[in-house]
């Protein structure tokens, strides 16, 4: 059920996003000095904002952003967080007592802080916004893969592979690699909603997302700016925002207890 | 205890200085200054403006004296606020910032957890589930659109409540950041605890009690709730972070003069040392934090402390 609720909502809402500011007749840039601040009617869905921008083709396209960020820097922390997950749990011994250390210290770093810096001293370009998020959201896919890798490697099957000489890089990537999936999946789908909330954080306080592009983080920002004369501007594309977070947040919920109902717990 | 506390502060010394070169390194690696805002200077007074804040050093010299500063308490004067030193600043926002997190905390803990044991009692039943689809509710509607919604609701349309504003951290001025602050944290708690109460009330001892006659509210209160605190004390770790960056937002949001406010315009403003200092008191609270609530999850559990 939640499930079910949680991927229609996503299904239709990117469908939405991707085509709906095709078909639209708006553009997101035009300025419609007759019509600033107008509340959602036939002529323009979801009103415009305090500049007479059409507020519908803008919150489609801000959709588009956040969720290509999202996509972009959930593929990063996978890739980075499984490489590292995989190899720490698998070598063992010291590199991992090494790697796990090292990961210890980048926790204790206030990483959001610093990503805000990175943005705000090198410009805010949408390469380091994907860099930056994907560089700090990782250190979770890590320490989970590495856990399922411990339990993993002491499998019978694991063992019967080294007995019979495979290599190393092919025992973890036919035989461990394909029993991460699960996790892998569930993670990933709790790592979006974070990729989303803190994007729209970075553009919230203004430091992220910049015009001409915009993301539901810099759409709601300007829609408390303009609190009193134009409300619509800002629960629209918030609550766009909070029904997509909400939706993945079912979705890893509901995956979790699908996948495995009882988790296979590390140490 | 005493072995812990000294574990952490060694550990603390790599971390904070690890922060501060990081930082360091990206203020200085980052294009434009300090004055470039400014009117066009002369040469003579940029040359002073320079050397009264060391800026004509090599940056290694820069980097030394910088360090020897922080090491005995000092964050500098700020590039910004000519006549304040960091250290007024960080005095002035911490306070500030300190009353919304820890408020937030408690409120996320007094609501959280008697939530978490309704749900647990109830599990599966329509209590369970309305509670459940409002957690994650909470947890996904983030705080910088709930806030300006409470604002509207409970300001605007319907002024009970200041629009914003610190005012001397008067009550009525405290209560929509605080509540905005806490709604994720109440729902997290509530589901972690609702969670930990159901694996915890399946276990052997659980049975035991009951077998013996304790009364469901004993067995839930004297039995169950001690170790079921254990997931949600090592939770006020990362839970602390993410109020110091949720207060960041709050701060903006209701006008508040906190640290996060600072950290923000001191970001924008390329205020080194203003920047600085924030990040290494951030870094220094979320140490901190994680202290407590390690030190906490062993008291409960004192387990915890012979396994590593």
């Amino acid at each position: 059920m939640k499930i079910k609720l949680a991927l229609s909502w996503l299904i239709i809402m990117s469908l939405w996003v991707i085509i709906g500011p095709w078909l639209s007749s708006q553009q997101p840039d035009f300025i419609h000095w007759d019509a600033m601040a107008q509340a959602p009617g036939s002529q323009f869905w979801f009103g415009t904002d305090v500049m007479g921008r059409d507020l519908y083709v803008r919150t489609l396209l801000g959709g588009r952003l956040s969720l290509l960020v999202a996509l972009v820097a959930t593929c990063m922390s996978l890739l980075i967080g499984v490489s590292y997950g995989l190899l720490s749990g698998y070598l063992g011994g010291r590199t991992d007592r090494f790697m796990m250390r090292f990961l210890d210290v980048l926790y204790a770093l206030p990483f959001l802080f610093l990503v805000i810096l990175l943005l705000v001293f090198f410009g805010q370009h949408m390469i380091l916004l994907f860099i930056a998020i994907g560089g700090y959201i990782w250190l979770d896919t890590a320490r989970i893969v590495r856990g399922q890798t411990l339990v993993l490697k002491k499998q019978a099957y694991v063992e019967a592979a080294q007995a019979m000489g495979q290599s190393t890089t092919r025992i973890l990537s036919r035989h461990i690699l394909p029993n991460l999936r699960g996790v892998v999946i569930v993670y990933a789908t709790l790592t979006i909603p974070q990729v989303i909330l803190i994007e729209s954080f970075i553009s919230f306080l203004g430091l992220g997302v910049q015009e001409p592009n915009t993301s539901w983080g810099t759409l709601v920002s300007e829609g408390v700016d303009n609190l009193q004369t134009a409300p619509w501007s800002l629960w629209i594309p918030g609550a766009f925002l909070s029904l997509t977070l909400m939706a993945f947040n079912l979705l890893g919920d509901g995956l979790r207890d699908y996948w495995d109902p009882k988790r296979l717990r590390p140490r | 205890m005493i072995r812990l506390l000294w574990q952490r502060l060694l550990w603390a010394i790599p971390v904070l200085w690890l922060v501060l070169t990081i930082t360091f390194v990206l203020l200085r690696v980052a294009p434009g200054g300090p004055f470039d805002s400014e009117r066009q200077l002369t040469a003579e007074a940029a040359a002073q403006i320079a050397a009264k804040y060391q800026l004509d050093q090599p940056v290694m010299v820069q980097y030394g004296s910088y360090l020897v500063q922080v090491l005995q308490g000092d964050l500098g004067p700020s590039f910004q606020y000519p006549d304040q030193t960091v250290n007024e600043l960080i005095a002035y926002g911490l306070p500030i910032s300190a009353t919304l997190g820890i408020w937030a905390l408690l409120l996320a803990l007094l609501i959280g957890l008697p939530l978490g044991v309704l749900a647990a009692q109830r599990a599966d039943k329509p209590t369970d589930f309305l509670i459940g689809i409002t957690a994650v509710f909470g947890i996904s509607v983030p705080n910088f659109v709930i806030g300006p919604l409470l604002i509207l609701a409970l300001a605007v349309y319907w002024p009970l409540l200041p629009v914003g504003g610190w005012n001397g951290g008067q009550m009525n001025h405290l209560v929509l950041p605080v509540i905005t602050l806490a709604l994720p944290f109440i729902a997290y708690i509530t589901r972690l605890f609702r969670g930990a109460l159901l694996e915890e009330l399946q276990k052997p001892y659980i049975t035991t009690a009951r077998a013996k006659g304790c009364s469901e509210s004993r067995v839930l209160w004297m039995h169950a709730f001690k170790p079921a605190m254990l997931p949600v004390v090592s939770f006020l770790g990362p839970a602390s972070v993410g109020l110091i960056t949720g207060s960041v937002v709050v701060e903006q949001i209701f006008g508040l003069p906190g640290m996060g406010r600072y950290f923000v315009q001191g970001a924008l403003n390329r205020d080194y040392t203003l920047v600085l200092g924030v990040v290494l008191v951030v870094a220094l609270l979320m140490l901190i934090m994680n202290t407590l609530a390690d030190a906490l999850y062993r008291w409960l559990d004192p387990r915890a402390g012979e396994q590593r």
